[in-house]
């Protein structure tokens, strides 16, 4: 099998969707002679020409607009958002257009947004957003967001296929630094389905995006010096929540931390925790930990940055208050 | 705008030198950060305003003290005609402890009330509308300042470029928007942002002065930059200025830039904004041989001093206190 790099697994599932559907195409900034800023889209346009590999004047909201409208009428659009953090100008598009689509015209509205997101790549507090929050609490967006690049390939696939508008949150730090084995088949993982990474009886860890590999490190440093085994859930789709895998997981353990690199309040992590709360409180050996950033903006000078971030040390004392519990 | 140069006549032989100085230093200063960057030690994105001396130096130099300057990513020089130093812009862009924001973010993106600078976002055209409330005020309480803010041609797209001149347009704001057309935004040619003649004409929407001029000539750059801020400052309302000139590197230092024509950066090259004025000077006689040596000199000295004092000075030590978002009152 192919090993790739978690970048080069969602450009291969982008061509693959653009061979096989004339609907696909593509718009954004840059994304065209230059392939994108992170080299994405590269040698796209020779392929597949002008009319499908867009360059885009700098505009936000008229990309993600014009995906919009271009969905309304059966094409399938995949919109480049160069950095995640300029999602924000795309504000209205997102929230008030695309997401209430459906719900008012019952119209399929088949388009994907990618958002280049997260830190530790020195950015600062305007190219280190990781912007999964701002959307989940908004009813009609689907939000997926893969840690490996056999995940980002068969969710880049499902996502163009699905007649949702659907966030792909693609996480920078992983783009080169994270390889793995991708089937040169065309393969697609279902949307709301979450992976368990690891097995394991006694404690559930559930997490996304970059945090996972973290986790994985955390969870296999206190299996070799206490034996503890944690199970390590990888939601892959943050909304809808795969709630099954979640309370199975959870039904066994009876012990919680919940990690994402996004910041701690008002994240993901305390919809789950919620849910866990009120469908499983009497499994529960001890409370629910939540790891993740400081409340507060990315900072951009190093040692700031490294301390505001979750990482490995901190999902490790986590994972050791559960087990000590 | 054609009675601008007039403005020129106030020019005494020492301001043609400052705007020469100011130029060297912005040099200067950006060749420090591209080598700080290659050796490692400023992260992240670098931007560099080679070829934009004219347009940054010669349009600060027509503000006063009073005067407010909200300048984008190739602007270092408006820093420092502001009157920002050295070595606070370079503890800035390496991210130190002791830098305007203590490390949190980096390069221009600082705001120093006292010198009236309020650094930009990346987020492009996001100050236009900041800018336009710096304006407001001003109006609001009677003063005589202006406001400056520049934006690249590619930014000049973003919806809120639109949304801060309709709204100071009709309230007449004393606000002068600089579009820097340098011809690439990012990897995209200027003619895949527009298909207008000149990005000027956008004024025409507006009901307000609308004017390209030629951004590598900063006496050019000077006198239209005055007049607008003179406009402004009679309560008569906003004007757009377009820059045209070459960004003669990278979009960042990652970026060698291939898709640039060699042929368009050569013939940009002959047209070198600190080249040409100094050939200018020369003529005029009021640069010569060791008035110029004696400049650079001390540019370098003054360069070599902050790049010493900020490398040696300490990055940040996380605390609590550097995450606080809130001002507590106390
Ligand atoms: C709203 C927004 N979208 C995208 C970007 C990413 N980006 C940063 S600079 C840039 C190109 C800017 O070109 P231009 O405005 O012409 O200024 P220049 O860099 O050429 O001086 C882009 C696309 C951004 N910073 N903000």
């Amino acid at each position: 099998m192919p090993v790739m790099t978690y970048i080069e697994a969602i450009s291969r599932g982008l061509w693959e969707e653009m061979e096989r559907d004339e609907s696909v195409f593509l718009l954004g900034e840059d994304i065209g002679t230059y392939g994108g800023a992170f080299k994405v889209t590269k040698g796209f346009l020779e392929r597949f020409g002008e009319n499908r590999v867009i360059d885009t004047v700098i505009a936000e909201s008229a990309i993600v607009g014009a995906a919009i409208g271009a969905a309304l009428v059966g094409l399938k659009p995949i919109a480049e958002m160069q950095f995640a953090d300029f999602v924000t100008n795309a504000f209205t598009q997102l929230v008030n257009n695309a997401a209430k689509t459906f719900f008012r015209w019952n119209i399929p509205l088949p388009m994907v947004v990618r958002l280049p997101s997260g830190g530790k790549i020195h950015g600062g507090p305007f190219h280190s957003v990781n912007p999964e929050a701002w959307f989940f609490h908004v009813p009609g967006l689907k939000i997926v967001a893969p840690a490996t690049p056999y995940d980002a390939k068969g969710l880049i696939k499902a996502a163009i296929r699905d007649p949702n508008p659907v966030l792909y949150i693609e996480h920078k730090f992983l783009y080169r630094n994270i390889r793995g084995d991708v089937p040169d088949i065309d393969y697609v993982l279902p949307i709301g389905s979450a992976d368990v990474k690891r097995i394991g009886n006694d404690i559930t860890l559930i997490t996304y995006g970059s945090m996972l590999h973290w986790s994985l490190k955390a969870a296999e440093r206190l299996y070799a010096e206490y034996g503890t085994e944690v199970e390590i859930v990888d939601l892959r789709t943050l909304m809808p929540l795969d709630k099954t895998t979640i309370f199975e997981s959870v039904k066994k353990t009876g012990k919680v931390l919940i990690v994402h690199e996004d910041t701690v309040t008002g994240g993901i992590g305390a919809e789950i925790s919620a849910l866990i709360n009120e469908n499983l409180f009497e499994y529960l050996d001890a409370p629910i930990i939540r790891v993740g950033a400081l409340d507060a903006p990315v900072p951009y000078s190093p040692p700031l940055e490294d301390y505001f971030l979750p990482d490995e040390n901190k999902i490790y004392n986590a994972l050791k208050i559960l087990k000590e519990y | 705008m054609q009675t601008s140069s007039i403005y020129l006549q106030n020019l005494t032989d020492k301001d043609y030198l400052k705007l020469y100085y100011f130029m060297s230093l912005m040099r200067q200063f950006e060749n420090s950060i591209l080598n700080l960057y290659r050796q490692g030690r400023i992260v992240g994105g670098v931007y560099s305003g080679m070829g934009n001396e004219a347009t940054a130096i010669g349009s600060a130099f027509a503000l006063d003290s009073n005067d407010y300057l909200f300048p984008m990513h190739r602007d270092s020089g408006a820093h420092f005609v502001k009157g920002q130093n050295l070595r606070t812009m370079m503890l800035q862009y390496l991210g130190r402890a002791d830098s305007p924001t203590k490390g949190r973010d980096g390069s221009g993106h600082y705001a120093d009330p006292i010198l009236r600078i309020y650094g930009n976002i990346s987020h492009l055209g996001a100050m236009i509308p900041v800018a336009a409330g710096v304006a407001l005020a001003i109006k609001y309480r009677n003063e005589k300042s202006v406001v400056l803010n520049y934006i690249g041609e590619g930014g000049s797209n973003v919806g809120d470029f639109h949304e801060a001149l309709a709204f100071s347009s009709v309230l007449k704001l004393p606000l002068i928007l600089i579009i820097e057309n340098n011809q690439y935004a990012y990897s995209t040619p200027v003619y895949k942002q527009t298909i207008a003649r000149q990005f000027s004409d956008r004024a025409i929407g507006y009901g307000i002065p609308g004017v390209t001029i030629d951004g590598t000539d900063v006496l050019e750059v000077y006198s239209v930059c005055k007049e607008a801020v003179e406009r402004a400052r009679r309560g008569k309302g906003p004007s757009i200025i377009e820059s045209v000139t070459m960004r003669m590197q990278g979009h960042a230092a990652y970026d060698d830039a291939w898709y640039v024509p060699k042929s368009e950066l050569e013939k940009w090259r002959q047209k070198d904004p600190i080249e040409r004025y100094e050939s200018l000077l020369f003529d005029k006689k009021i640069l010569n041989e060791s008035i110029k040596n004696e400049i650079l000199n001390k540019i370098n000295s003054e360069i070599q001093d902050a790049l010493n004092f900020a490398l040696n000075a300490p990055l940040p030590k996380p605390s609590e206190d550097l995450f606080k978002v809130f001002l507590e009152k106390d």
